[in-house]
């Protein structure tokens, strides 16, 4: 895939307050991309700077190959989609995705024509001349979408666009946003803090923190092979362990030694360690290789949430199996479900 | 990417000649109210002539009395009666709510002049003779409505179960009342307060429609005195001026410190 | 609570009394004839009769002529302001406003007052003129010196209208519509503009209603022969003693305002739906 965006160096300070450390991102044609963080890691940021309403202090925009930081926001080939939509409230929904086109001063029946094949795109056909503030968030929604992409920019930023609804309406977004996005064949920058919409729709996340890239990956990547104790903890529930490496395939914590599949540490070199709640089977105390005391069990529909202590934590584990508390029991989990990540301070 | 330099002066110009065209005569009033001569364009020399003079002129110090303890009566009275009419309305029926607002919406949206005729017709009805307790009266009536267009959506802003709630804990309707709804609504009746003693202080339309006999507020005298050049009125307005504009920024920027220190505090 | 509500019941009677009470008198004596004593009434339509004499229809017309060009130079200065203190830093937007405000603040008759130093022949702006070798300009007592006191007294409540709705738009809106191609001038004209028009229409109320009934201003900088409706109503009930007059007056002035707030309401609706997509459904 071609390069289309990339972001060098990027810092930005506000007020004395570093919100960007130096961004380095490249992002490529037709990709779906996730910046996924807490709020207050720099992502929106970042995504501002890009659709030119926030100027950088240090490093360089590179769009389609040019330098784009001096260029305004009404003359960039990219289109946003507002947290909370910023619909034109005076205007009804033909008015408000005809907008851009009107400053183009396109013809109206080639605008007609845009605006409905963009409504029927998002599925609101025949809603033309209802009045954006008499809709529902879900189809004000749709209609921020619409907006954006009649004007056939290279790059849609989206930016928390699901944020402001429930959680059924969301998750049919979600489908439908990555519909759009192979339908159209355009490049998504994505804004989130929701971890699973990162994974469901993405090619490629992002993951940021204190404004700093943390790992960029594909979803499972991200999911399965964290670089770092930030990510493992952020993506998805993990039990979080310091310990060393003794050699390859071999790292030891909580005083007990375990087979691994990573090599190349120094030797004794410290390690964070993570093991996913659904990699931690219970079995039978002879043969688990950490033992502990069932301190709690709660049903969570498709699994159970078991919570076992061990001399030096609590596991949080997902299983099937339901286990009684107080009854001491072993844990189990293979070589492959041990993720060993560098140390950093974090 | 917005704001050229020139933009930039354009602005800074339109925000300087707007404030100066708003302080300029009222820097100008109070300059000359220390001038050593009667003269309001030439400078004399600095004096407090005038204000010495101010405190010798009998009418202008009961003027003053008159003024400040029909603010003070007024103030206290309309928020009261304000205040307890305001929780009666949210408590009431949708009738008797729309019926109370739009009565109370008259003297706020008449023309001043129309309601200060309407009392003087009243109060010259009923005989009564105009003078301090006239204006008292009038004070009250038109500063209530405002208490209770302030204090209404504070109390729209409540919880309508903290009521039920704390009469469920064992309060009495009183408790409750003094316990719980007015401390929560307090910012909104002190604003109306607040409100009240500045239209009270400030008025001219209405006290002068229903005073009489020689009972003369602040603003009647400068009415009455004005028609010829007088340095005097400069120093009985400097002093209005001063305590508005303390009494506002006081208002104004206790909440922006108190923000702050909480701030500071995180 | 049914027990709060009957926390209303006094001001009920009080309401009644000293604001149902004297709207009635002020009709009950706009439709008798002499007498200031209410038991002695006679009906008569004589009172509006009288109004309708070219003499006071003028003053009429003038009242309302002088407020409107009011209302229009606040709109022409309060605009740009209120757009500029929109778009500063916010901390600066406080501290401005508060600025804008104090004036409202301060005794009408007192910034009225000053101004009477600063027009009158020997004031200071002609004195200044004069060290220049220019002039005197006659400034006061003309139409000049009262729109420019009722400028100067009511600007504050244009520009206050027209911020609060400029600060309280969307700025994601203003971005949105950047980000859809628009430019800055674009920008204004097809989104800032037409949404903070209910804050134009709510200044223009603030500032036509108190210009069409002062009379202060007219008195202090149009001098004694400078008759406004408000003056005209004045001089009925301090001076002449014509109370019937009076009340008849003050009761085409109420219809004249409660008229032109009902057209303002009705254009801000109107407006308001237009700026929804023009039909209902």
């Amino acid at each position: 895939m071609r390069q289309l965006i990339e972001f060098k160096n990027i810092v930005k300070e506000f007020n004395g307050t570093l919100v960007l450390k130096g961004i380095n991102l490249v992002i490529h044609e037709n990709e779906f991309v996730t910046l996924l963080g807490p709020s207050g890691c720099g992502k929106t940021t970042l995504l501002r700077i890009l659709g030119g309403f926030l100027s950088q202090t240090e490093g360089e925009v590179i769009f389609d190959g040019i330098e784009i930081s001096n260029v305004p926001p009404y003359k960039r080939e990219i289109n946003t989609v507002f947290q909370r939509y910023a619909l034109f409230p005076h205007m009804n929904v033909f008015d408000n995705i005809a907008f851009g086109l009107n400053i183009k001063k396109q013809d109206k029946n080639t605008i007609k024509q845009k605006v409905t094949r963009m409504l029927k795109l998002v599925g609101l056909e025949g809603y033309e001349d209802r009045p954006v503030t008499l809709m529902s968030g879900g189809q004000q929604q749709r209609v921020a979408i619409a907006r954006a992409l009649v004007n056939e920019p290279m790059v849609l930023l989206l930016d928390e666009p699901l944020g402001a609804l429930d959680l059924k309406l969301r998750k049919e977004m979600q489908h439908e946003l990555k519909k759009i996005q192979q339908e159209v064949g355009i490049t998504f920058i994505y804004v989130t803090h929701d971890q699973e919409e990162a994974l469901t729709m993405s090619d490629t996340i992002v993951v940021m923190n204190n404004g700093e890239i943390q790992q960029i990956g594909t979803p499972t990547d991200i999911y399965n092979e964290p670089e770092n104790r930030f990510v493992a903890d952020f993506i998805g529930e993990s039990n979080l362990m310091e310990g060393n490496m003794v050699a390859d395939y071999r790292v030891r914590f909580d005083d007990h030694e375990f087979e691994c599949i990573d090599s190349g540490f120094s030797d004794m070199a410290p390690v964070d360690i993570v093991l996913r709640p659904e990699d931690i089977d219970i079995v039978p105390v002879e043969m688990g290789k950490l033992r502990g005391i069932v301190q709690s069990s709660l049903f969570k529909g498709v699994h159970f949430e078991i919570v076992v202590e061990t001399p030096y934590r609590e596991f949080i584990i997902h299983t099937t199996d339901n286990a009684a508390i107080g009854q001491e029991v072993g844990l189990h989990f293979f070589p492959e479900d041990i993720h060993i990540m560098y140390r950093i301070g974090y | 990417m917005v704001g050229s330099k020139r933009r930039t002066w354009i602005r800074v110009l339109l925000i300087a000649g707007v404030l100066l065209f708003f302080y300029a005569p009222i820097a100008s009033l109070m300059v000359f109210s220390f001038n050593d001569s009667r003269s309001l364009t030439s400078w004399a020399g600095f004096s407090t002539q005038w204000y010495t003079a101010l405190f010798n002129n009998r009418e202008m110090m009961s003027a003053i009395y008159v003024t400040l303890v029909v603010a003070l009566l007024s103030t206290f009275v309309s928020t009261v009666v304000g205040t307890l009419t305001a929780i009666g309305i949210s408590k009431s029926r949708k009738i008797i709510r729309e019926l109370i607002i739009n009565v109370n919406n008259f003297p706020i949206l008449n023309p001043e002049i129309v309601t200060a005729i309407g009392l003087m017709l009243l109060f010259s009805s009923l005989s009564i003779e105009k003078g301090m307790l006239t204006m008292l009266v009038a004070h009250i009536i038109f500063s209530t409505p405002y208490v209770i267009l302030t204090v209404l959506p504070k109390l729209r802003g409540l919880d309508p179960d903290i009521t039920e709630a704390a009469m469920d804990l064992g309060a009495t309707p009183a408790q409750a009342l003094w316990k719980v709804i007015i401390p929560l609504i307090m910012p909104g009746v002190i604003s109306g307060a607040l409100l009240a003693f500045t239209m009270s202080f400030d008025d001219f339309v209405i006290s002068y429609f229903v005073s009489g006999n020689g009972v003369k507020n602040i603003s009647i005298l400068v009415y009455t005195m004005s028609k010829r050049i007088n340095p005097t009125i400069n120093a009985l307005s400097t002093i209005l001026v001063v305590i508005i504009t303390v009494v506002l920024l006081i208002v104004n920027l206790l909440p922006m410190l108190k923000k702050k220190e909480l701030r500071g505090a995180e | 609570m049914r027990v709060f509500a009957n926390l209303v019941r006094p001001y009920l009677v009080w309401m009644s009394l000293f604001i149902v009470v004297p709207m009635i008198l002020i009709v009950l004596y706009a439709f008798t004839t002499h007498g200031n004593s209410v038991m002695a009434f006679q009906f008569t339509l004589d009172n509006f009769g009288k109004f309708f004499d070219p003499v006071f229809i003028k003053v009429l017309l003038k009242s309302i002529q002088v407020a409107l060009v009011t209302t229009f130079v606040c709109i022409l200065i309060g605009y740009p302001i209120a757009y500029v203190i929109a778009n500063v830093d916010e901390r600066w937007q406080t501290l401005l406003m508060l600025l804008v405000t104090i004036p409202m603040w301060i005794n009408m008759l007192v910034r009225t007052y000053a101004w009477i130093s600063i027009l009158s022949d020997a004031g200071l702006i002609n004195t200044f003129l004069k060290s220049i070798n220019v002039g005197p300009i006659k400034m006061m007592y003309t139409d000049f010196a009262v729109i420019l006191g009722m400028v100067y007294n009511f600007l504050p409540f244009m520009i206050l209208s027209i911020y609060t709705s400029l600060a309280k738009m969307d700025k994601a809106v203003i971005d949105a519509s950047f980000d859809l191609g628009a430019n800055t001038r674009q920008t204004f004209m097809k989104i800032t503009f037409p949404l903070s028009l209910p804050g134009v229409i709510s200044g223009v109320t603030l500032v036509f209603l108190p210009a069409v009934s002062t009379f202060i201003i007219p008195k202090f900088l149009g001098g004694g022969q400078y008759m406004l409706i408000g003056n005209l109503i004045e001089n009925q009930f301090i001076t002449v003693g014509e109370w019937n007059f009076g009340s008849a007056i003050s009761l085409i002035m109420a219809m004249i305002i409660m008229l032109s707030m009902y057209m303002t309401r009705k254009m801000d609706k109107d407006i308001v739906q237009e700026a929804q997509g023009g039909n209902k459904w």
